[in-house]
């Protein structure tokens, strides 16, 4: 304290400190400069960058997506509705420890390893900035309850709600209707981006692809504040979407039950036409699957399994299916041979048992060894009798037959209103020489004329060359659609017809009424106790080529190598007003097989649309 | 007859008044300062209030510590600077205890232990240290010839480098440095040579990259990192750093107006009511809130200024501009960090940000100058 107190000199202290206090002073003015031109840079000179960045920062544009249009039968039924489902999503912009708030999660919800997995393909991919990313879809009101009390400390979790697709008839109708499922990595790059932004959903397969663009909507946006955790805090600006246009199918969810419960434990396709307005009342193809498992995302193994079980449950055979057509052809060509003059209504041949061509030792058998006997073209078609359609083929010729039967719709797709549509096959010397680089031979045209050989169709083919029939020569595509919810019902253009001579058509409408209603009919046991005339014809479409003279042993071949049974029917045969196509894959014989389903469906089409009632109220549904 | 004399005849009418009146004039108060800081922390509260999205906890809070720091202030303001003096040993020393007892049972957050838990309460000594180090520090120089000489500047660095350090290992780079800053302004302004200046200055050169490799610790090297690129790391460290310049540009000349802040009431800045408050301010309130803050600061630093330079004793004087200097620190490098132009340090913007200690550490400190500015009264 008292160190050198003498040689204190006050004046020379006081100066120094007053020079460096000076000095600090314009220092800290000097810094305070510095303050203030920064603050001028940031708020005046950059002033619109940093605003900008602000209101992006805040104000996020959020797609609303359309609800879908919904799908309804003739009846009004839902076929294909949307119900809201809770998601569980992430928004990884806003988590620090990604891994860490997944574990977190499953605590409280459960989350399994698929979910995982594809949580992680999906936030891989390429999208926009601070948009959610699923990672459990449909959560339960009490995992909802425990989302809503542990949110606060969950940053990036958010619930959000969607539109999910929902098939309240499941399997019944999984082929016509399809599903939709979430937008994969290929279809990214071929959706419009615009129409699709806020859409995870796309369609399939069946009407929800077909009609995908009518089905969509129109997307809505809205402009809305958010924190910076990625919450809303309000709407500044919405544009409401658009929805999807409702579809009104022809299609009949009654007639649709009871030929899918007329198929069940069966590989095979029911098509039901109306023949008034060539509307599809049914088309069932079983097995089938539950298309809701392909909304929500389907298991690998589950999809697996669909994909590799032998029944192919996810193949529309109704569409896809291609089979010989075989005897449910011979009324077609039936017709063209009266109309060409190939044979007269009077004319008769022999049934030995089998035919031959000059000059060649192949017998071409009938299915009954012993022979029909003499038989007239009537008695041809409600026996089923070959050897007089080889003969009457061979004699028509290839050309003519292959021009009607493209008339009857064989080879040529149907134009129904459904994706992927087999073409099946209307062979021909021009399609032989496309396909095959071989010449035709005339033991072809033999094969053809009861449809084998290299013939084949599509149950829907089938149907319409039943419709044609019915129709007596209306050419006219099939179609689901009955209206779109603002539009007027759909007409045709209009159509042309195969031309005949209408006591042509009348015989062959007789003879395929004596199929089901005559003692010896091929399919004489479902016209017992029958209200209605009934006009058919039978099929059975081999699987396994039989070697010549070789017996088609039922207890020898395995049951995937049966004979397919087909039957086609229209009915009232005086006054047509529906088609059937049936299938039953490996049902060895139309007439046991096949027949019956047809009867129930066309029983049921008869019950549910009497003839008083259709005229009174389905007359606005008849295309003119 | 010496001058000191006559000025002291000059000085008799008045110093009458002084011995005799009663109220007012016995006071020790400094009016314009306390007008400033009355200013200052009502602005404050205003801010706060916004920032802290119209909380009126925070606020009330807030409010209680401000009314505390008055109180300090004023008994500070009525204790002789010579008392102040002669006990400046009794706060170093406490405070330096607290720091070590820091060490063994403090509290803390995000690995760094700075709290002390007093039931409840919570207490940060490292914020005494900086009010005690400046005062151990005029009060050791003071008394001792001036320009100090090498014995005493190694005492003096003694006397600061304990405190710092012990504030550094908890780890508190950013008050570390300021505490020693408050104690070397004492040093500097007591006219510490020329020469020593230079070996400082050449010392920091070393120690820094000293600091980044063996004392810094990750997240610390970070901030400065972010500071660098802010854009390196936008969810991470540059987050902070990217929304207070968003805040602070966003608010352009006029602001978007109180209670209007985007950035700040949708939560994009963080802290926004602690170390960030100026962002709010500045994006509420524009560049003319932000000049008329600064031109407030400079108001309350220029009476410092002037209050050092018109002290009566070499301690007040060294106190003083100490205390005025440090004041500006804090200002400076917290509106320098949030408009990032420094790293992100914990530093408090004085008089506006919450927080209880900070705030009653800086009214003692203002009550000491107001000593200081009205020693006269006391007479010499």
């Amino acid at each position: 304290m008292i160190d050198d107190y003498a040689l204190k000199d006050p004046q020379r202290d006081y100066r120094i400190f007053f020079a460096r206090l000076v000095f600090c002073g314009l220092i800290v003015l000097l810094l305070m400069a510095v303050l203030a031109w920064r603050y001028h840079h940031l708020q005046i000179s950059r002033y619109a960058d940093f605003a900008a960045r602000s209101d992006s920062n805040r104000i996020l544009v959020r797609p609303v997506p359309p609800p879908r249009g919904l799908i309804f039968d003739r009846n009004g039924v839902l076929l294909a509705d949307n119900r809201p489902s809770f998601n569980l999503t992430i928004v990884t912009e806003l988590t620090r420890d990604l891994d860490g708030l997944v574990q977190e999660l499953q605590a409280l919800v459960t989350i399994s390893e698929n979910d995982i997995d594809k949580f992680r393909k999906q936030q891989q991919r390429r999208r926009r900035p601070y948009q959610p990313v699923p990672i459990r879809i449909g959560l339960s009101q009490e995992e909802l309850g425990v989302l809503a009390v542990n949110e606060h400390r969950l940053p990036g979790v958010q619930v959000t709600a969607e539109q999910l697709r929902h098939y309240p008839l499941g399997e019944k109708l999984a082929h016509v209707v399809g599903y939709v499922s979430r937008i994969n990595d290929q279809e990214i790059r071929t959706l419009d981006p615009v129409r699709y932004r806020g859409t995870h959903m796309v369609g399939k397969t069946g009407l929800e692809k077909k009609y995908e663009n009518q089905l969509l909507g129109e997307v809505g946006y809205e402009k809305v504040e958010t924190n910076a955790r990625g919450r809303v805090m309000r709407v500044l600006e919405r544009v409401e979407p658009v929805p999807g246009r409702d579809l009104y199918l022809n299609l009949d969810s009654r007639l649709q039950d009871v030929a899918f419960q007329q198929l069940t434990g069966e590989r095979g396709a029911v098509v039901v036409l109306d023949a008034v307005t060539g509307g599809v009342l049914a088309m069932v193809s079983t097995p089938s699957f539950d298309p809701n498992l392909f909304v929500s995302g389907i298991s690998h193994s589950t999809y697996n399994a669909l994909l590799n079980s032998p029944d192919r449950p996810l193949f529309d055979r109704v569409l896809m299916g291609q089979y010989p057509p075989g005897s449910t052809v011979k009324p077609a060509y039936g017709l063209a041979a009266l109309q060409e003059g190939t044979v007269s209504a009077g004319y008769r041949t022999f049934d030995g048992g089998f035919y031959q061509l000059e000059n060649d030792e192949r017998k071409y058998r009938d299915w009954k060894r012993t022979g029909h006997g003499w038989v007239t073209l009537k008695d041809a078609i409600s026996q089923s009798c070959d050897t007089f359609f080889y003969d009457l083929g061979f004699r028509m010729g290839i050309d003519t037959m292959a021009e009607y039967g493209r008339l009857f719709g064989l080879g040529v797709r149907s134009g129904v209103d459904m994706p992927g549509e087999a073409e099946g096959i209307m062979p021909s010397r021009a399609w032989k020489r496309g396909a095959r680089g071989q010449a035709w031979f005339h033991g072809d045209t033999v094969n053809t004329s009861i449809g084998q050989g290299y013939t084949l169709a599509t149950p829907m083919q089938l149907a319409v060359m039943t419709d044609r029939l019915a129709n007596k020569g209306l050419i006219r595509k099939p179609s689901l659609l009955r209206k779109l919810i603002d539009t007027q019902l759909l007409t045709q253009p209009e159509s042309r017809r195969i031309e005949a001579a209408e006591e042509h058509w009348a015989f062959i409408h007789q003879s395929m009424e004596e199929v089901v209603h005559h003692s010896r009919g091929t399919a004489q046991a479902i016209g017992k106790n029958i209200g209605y005339r009934m006009a058919g014809k039978t099929g059975t479409a081999q699987v396994v080529g039989m070697k010549q003279d070789e017996e088609y042993d039922v207890e020898k071949v395995a049951k995937r190598n049966r004979d397919h049974a087909l039957f086609v029917a229209f009915a009232p045969a005086e006054d047509p007003r529906v088609a059937v196509s049936v299938i039953v894959e490996n049902g060895e014989h139309g007439s046991s097989a096949a027949a019956p389903v047809a009867r129930a469906v066309v029983d049921a089409y008869m019950q549910h649309f009497p003839v008083e009632s259709l005229q009174l109220t389905d007359s606005g549904g008849a295309l003119e | 007859m010496s001058q000191g004399d006559f000025v002291r005849r000059l000085q008799q009418p008045g110093s009458g008044v002084y011995t005799t009146a009663s109220g007012w004039q016995k006071v020790h108060l400094d009016f314009l300062l306390f007008l400033l800081l009355a200013v200052l922390t009502a602005f404050g509260l205003f801010v706060l209030y916004s920032a802290s999205g119209g909380s009126e906890f925070y606020v009330k809070r807030q409010a209680m510590w401000v009314a505390i720091g008055f109180v300090a202030m004023f008994i500070t303001a009525q204790i002789s600077p010579r008392l102040l003096a002669r006990w400046a040993l009794l706060p170093w020393l406490g405070g330096v205890f607290l720091l070590v007892a820091v060490i063994f049972f403090g509290t803390g957050a995000k690995g760094a232990q700075r709290w002390l838990d007093l039931g409840g309460f919570r207490f940060q000594p490292s914020e005494v240290l900086k009010i005690a180090v400046p005062l151990m520090l005029a009060s050791y120089l003071g008394n001792r010839h001036l320009p100090p000489r090498f014995a005493h500047v190694v005492s003096a660095l003694a006397l600061i480098l304990i405190p710092a350090g012990l504030v550094i290992i908890q780890p508190d780079l950013g008050t570390s440095i300021l505490v020693a800053a408050s104690g070397f302004f004492v040093l500097f302004l007591a006219g510490l040579p020329k020469r020593y200046l230079a070996i400082a200055a050449t010392g920091i050169a070393v120690a820094v990259p000293m600091m980044w490799f063996y004392l810094m610790r990750d997240y610390q090297k970070q901030r400065i990192l972010t500071l660098l690129d802010p854009q390196s790391d936008k969810l991470g460290a540059g987050w902070n750093i990217m929304q207070s310049t968003t805040a602070i540009g966003s608010g352009g000349l006029h602001g978007k107006g109180w209670m209007q802040g985007t950035q700040s009431q949708l939560d994009f800045l963080p802290e926004s009511h602690t170390d960030f408050i100026i962002a709010v301010l500045a994006e509420e309130f524009g560049l003319m809130g932000v000049l008329l803050l600064l031109l407030l600061y400079l108001l309350v630093i220029g009476r410092g200024i002037v209050i050092g330079l018109t002290a009566q004793s070499n301690f007040g004087r060294l106190l003083a501009g100490s205390i005025i200097l440090t004041f500006s620190i804090y200002v400076f490098v917290n509106m320098a960090m949030v408009s990032g132009i420094l790293p992100v340090v914990g530093v408090p913007l004085p008089l506006m940000s919450y927080g209880g200690t900070s705030i009653v550490t800086l009214m003692l400190g203002f009550g000491m100058l107001m000593a200081i500015s009205t020693e006269k009264k006391r007479g010499v």
